[in-house]
């Protein structure tokens, strides 16, 4: 038989209807609102009589569309360029903290080796290290000391590559954001992750070196596909950070290599704000997330939890 | 033998790059920014030309009224979102801890805030809050309420209640988490003896909670002093410095002011601050695991 639920009374239908409404509200606002002319959105005598539109999402995507709209003089916005970047930022820098976490955390559980306790201390100590703080030491880190002199052999070479002028700087590359991005997940990854090693039992991988595998054999094949949910919590919330974040981007980044939250940011601090092309942007950026959302909210559920019981 | 010395490095290997890149890429930048915190340093130089100036930075930092008043709102603005999100969560979470169908939905429905993009979100509510075409001030003039001055003259407030609609449900799922895994037992053996409602709630959910419950505090309090986007697109700090959370200033300072020396020494001042609340909870669960230990201890020596 299914389980069988209790019967509650109505007020409690209802107040778990205001609950959905309120979290839900503000994100069907802005989903609503991306497809109405700036008109109606200021005009706002109706509220949801409209005649929906895809003008806002032609203009933020004008630079990738195949025609020319006709509303569209000038293509100053260049979203598909900046969709782009977040999308190989997010992507490489998610696939490369999960592989190298995933290493890290069950050599910590598994092996006792020197440094072990100040290694898993230290990680736990960087979590707490907010991105603003990261700030200055990246930008002149990134601008002044993490570079190629021009006329070292490899910098020439990527000078008369690329083009350019100058030393060859990490600041204002992908690569440059991603490895930020890396060190800043991994602490994190690597806790959630020792969570879910732990429980996978000894005795698997025992039989597995008996018959014969090496450590990086029993690693691939014995541990990492009994650890799976815990890797969809990991990536899910490595992704969301690399996607969502603005402040270490925006430092490092140049015109060619921006991502959408700067993008979305400077159109807000002008001064008259299109709010239908803005809502149109913020709701392609906020897509991604809502789907993981909606399809792996299990795994979500289970990562946060483990993250934060398991102290 | 090659065999051993190989098994010996299989945990360096394992650990090599996470350490290789975290070195490089966060312990080195935080001792490069302490060093930088004690010189008079401008982004057009490199770190080797700036002047040493010793303490300066900090004692400016001590003194400035613009830096108390912004330690003093990161400050308000951390309490009162972690006040307000641990009663509403919590409460919510001891409401709805009932067998109910469609509890997954719900559950995902409200993670839902949490995964958007910090600066969406303060766009979305930036919208709501405008003083003319905003949702709330529309809804107030349609039913014959004053409007309210948002952004303006209550800015802090507004922001926290942005804060609180985006993390409740953080501290919600955790508590349900935690709820849910309480011994069956304690609460059958209470209601047994005829407990209510509230008596059971008070006497014996909470304080088996409350364990969970301090950690998820704490660690939403570490999450507090970063947040940054959320304002930084709904008032950029204003009006005035009344938002200006030190995440915030210190991005500022750097950008706008190009003073990466006084930058440097307001992260210090703010990573102190985040270190004592973290060794907080580490001596927090030290101390609840010993007492755990202590207990089987001494159940185990009745037996």
């Amino acid at each position: 038989m299914a389980t069988s639920y209790d019967k509650q009374p109505p007020a409690f239908y209802a107040l778990i209807a205001a609950l959905v409404v309120m979290s839900v509200g503000p994100v069907l606002l802005m989903f609503v609102n991306s497809f109405k002319l700036d008109v109606d959105i200021i005009s706002g005598t109706s509220g949801l009589i409209f005649l929906p539109t895809i003008q806002n999402y032609e203009t933020a995507l004008c630079d990738v569309l195949w025609y020319k709209p006709d509303h569209v003089d000038h293509c100053s916005l260049k979203f598909g360029n900046a969709f782009g970047n977040s999308l190989i930022i997010a992507l490489v820098s998610t696939a490369l903290t999960l592989v190298i976490g995933c290493m890290a955390a069950y050599a910590l559980v598994r092996f006792k080796f020197m440094g072990r306790d100040s290694v898993s201390l230290t990680t736990l100590m960087v979590r707490m290290v907010p991105p603003a703080v990261l700030l200055v030491p990246v930008f002149g880190l990134w601008n002044n000391e993490f570079c190629i002199g021009k006329t070292t052999y490899v910098g020439s070479l990527i000078r008369e590559t690329f083009g350019g002028r100058g030393d060859v700087c990490l600041a204002g590359t992908h690569s440059g954001i991603i490895l930020v991005y890396v060190a800043m997940n991994l602490p994190f990854v690597i806790w959630i992750l020792q969570s879910f090693i732990v429980q996978v039992p000894r005795s698997l991988e025992e039989a597995a070196r008996v018959d014969g595998a090496g450590p990086f054999q029993v690693f691939f094949k014995v541990v990492l596909p009994l650890i799976k949910p815990g890797l969809a919590a990991a990536a899910i919330f490595t992704f969301r950070i690399a996607w969502n974040e603005y402040l270490l981007a925006s430092a490092l980044s140049d015109r060619n290599t921006k991502t959408v939250p700067i993008l979305i940011v400077n159109n807000m601090s002008e001064f008259n704000v299109e709010w239908g092309v803005i809502m149109a942007t913020g709701m392609l950026l906020a897509i991604p997330p809502i789907i993981f959302t909606l399809f792996a909210s299990r795994q979500i559920i289970t990562g946060m939890t483990a993250g934060a019981v398991k102290g | 033998m090659q065999r051993a010395t190989a098994n010996r490095l299989t945990p360096y290997m394992f650990m090599a790059p996470a350490v290789v890149i975290m070195v490089i890429a966060l312990l080195y930048p935080l001792g490069y920014m302490v060093w930088g915190s004690f010189r008079d340093w401008d982004p057009s130089q490199t770190i080797g030309e700036a002047e040493f100036v010793g303490l300066k930075n900090y004692i400016t930092l001590w003194h400035d009224p613009n830096f108390r008043e912004s330690l003093g709102v990161t400050l308000s603005f951390a309490f009162f979102v972690v006040t307000f999100e641990m009663v509403i969560g919590v409460g919510l979470a001891l409401l709805l801890d009932r067998n109910i169908r469609g509890m997954s939905v719900l559950r995902t429905l409200f993670i839902l805030p949490m995964m958007i993009a910090p600066v969406v979100v303060g766009l979305m509510w930036r919208y709501m809050y405008h003083p003319t075409v905003g949702t709330f001030n529309r809804f107030f003039e349609a039913i014959g309420l004053p409007t309210v001055d948002w952004l303006g003259a209550n800015a802090l407030m507004s922001v926290i209640i942005a804060d609180i609609w985006q993390w409740t449900p953080f501290i919600f799922i955790l508590s349900l988490a935690a709820l849910q895994s309480l011994p069956r037992s304690a609460l059958e053996a209470a209601r047994i003896d005829g407990a209510t409602g509230w008596q059971q709630i008070i006497h014996i959910k909470l304080p088996l909670m409350m364990p969970v419950l301090i950690v998820t505090g704490l660690l939403r309090l570490i999450d507090a002093f970063k947040v940054l986007e959320v304002i930084l697109v709904m008032t950029e700090g204003g009006p005035g410095l009344s938002t200006e959370i030190l995440a915030l200033r210190i991005s500022r300072t750097a950008t706008e002011f190009r003073e990466l020396g006084v930058a440097a020494a307001m992260s210090n001042y703010l990573l102190i601050l985040l270190l004592f609340i973290t060794v907080m909870m580490f001596a927090f669960t030290r101390w609840q695991e010993m007492r755990a230990n202590r207990l089987r201890a001494a159940v185990e020596g009745d037996e």
